[in-house]
């Protein structure tokens, strides 16, 4: 379990949705703490890493759990900058 | 000599900094797919921290008119041609299937129940990211577009040399 400070809910949202309310969110953030994107749309395990690549942010892992023969998956992204 | 090192990474990082990539799209199309694929690909690239700019052309102006314009032009000609082609978001008709508009609005069924924004909402998120407007003034001319009846915050009425200008600092440049 990786510990964050701050959670995000994008379930039912598809791309660029989930991206985007990371990049609004992660404003509201301190330096440092996490931030947990919680999403369903299997494009976040690639996105999120290259979201981070791009613009510098910690992509500091991801977990994947079946929720009801559901997907869910969640990104931890730390504040860098 | 006197030099100082500097790090390749902090060097890139700094440069990235002061120059953040530029990505350009021209909007020529009017289809409410390929404007869909383009505001997604605008509001991805901002979310990313990229500096983006949309230029608008021939159908894709429509995109920018205020929903159901007309031409305010004085000919009858782009009047009528105005009359024919209006302008707003909600008209686009989808490329292929669209049927008179049933295959259009069953398009935009299933997107809603996928919680998909639709292509005002991706508009106004794309202006919320900071993403510019540009409308082609020659286009606009010929088919009768006047500035007055263009949405709010469309940021310059220009031509190809600014497009140009732009497109040459871009490393992604994307023509729909």
């Amino acid at each position: 379990m990786i510990q964050s400070d701050v959670k995000l809910d994008t379930l039912g949202y598809f791309c660029p949705m989930p991206i985007i309310m990371t990049s609004k969110k992660i404003k509201e953030l301190t330096l440092g703490q996490v931030l947990e994107v919680v999403s369903d749309d299997e494009g976040i395990k690639k996105d999120m890493p290259a979201w981070c690549q791009t613009t510098g942010h910690e992509m500091v892992g991801l977990e994947e759990e079946s929720e009801n023969a559901k997907r869910i998956y969640k990104a931890f992204v730390k504040k860098t900058k | 000599m006197g030099a100082t090192r500097l790090e390749p990474a902090t060097m890139l990082a700094e440069l990235q900094e002061s120059k953040p990539d530029r990505v350009t799209i021209v909007v020529l199309s009017g289809d409410f797919d390929r404007v869909m694929a383009a505001f997604i690909i605008a509001t991805g690239a901002a979310a990313m921290g990229m500096q983006v700019t949309m230029f608008f052309t021939f159908w894709g102006l429509n995109v920018i008119r205020r929903e159901g314009a007309t031409s305010g032009a004085k000919d009858w000609l782009r009047r009528m041609f105005g009359w024919l082609n209006k302008g707003g978001t909600g008209r686009l008709p989808l490329s292929r299937f669209h049927f008179g508009g049933l295959g259009t609005n069953l398009m935009k069924r299933v997107m809603r129940q996928n919680r998909m924004p639709d292509i005002a909402e991706l508009r106004e998120t794309a202006r919320d990211l900071g993403v510019r407007f540009i409308a082609c003034t020659t286009t606009m001319g010929m088919m009768g577009v006047t500035k007055d009846t263009l949405i709010e915050g469309v940021d310059q009425l220009a031509g190809v040399s600014t497009y140009l200008a732009e497109a040459r600092q871009g490393s992604v440049n994307l023509f729909i």
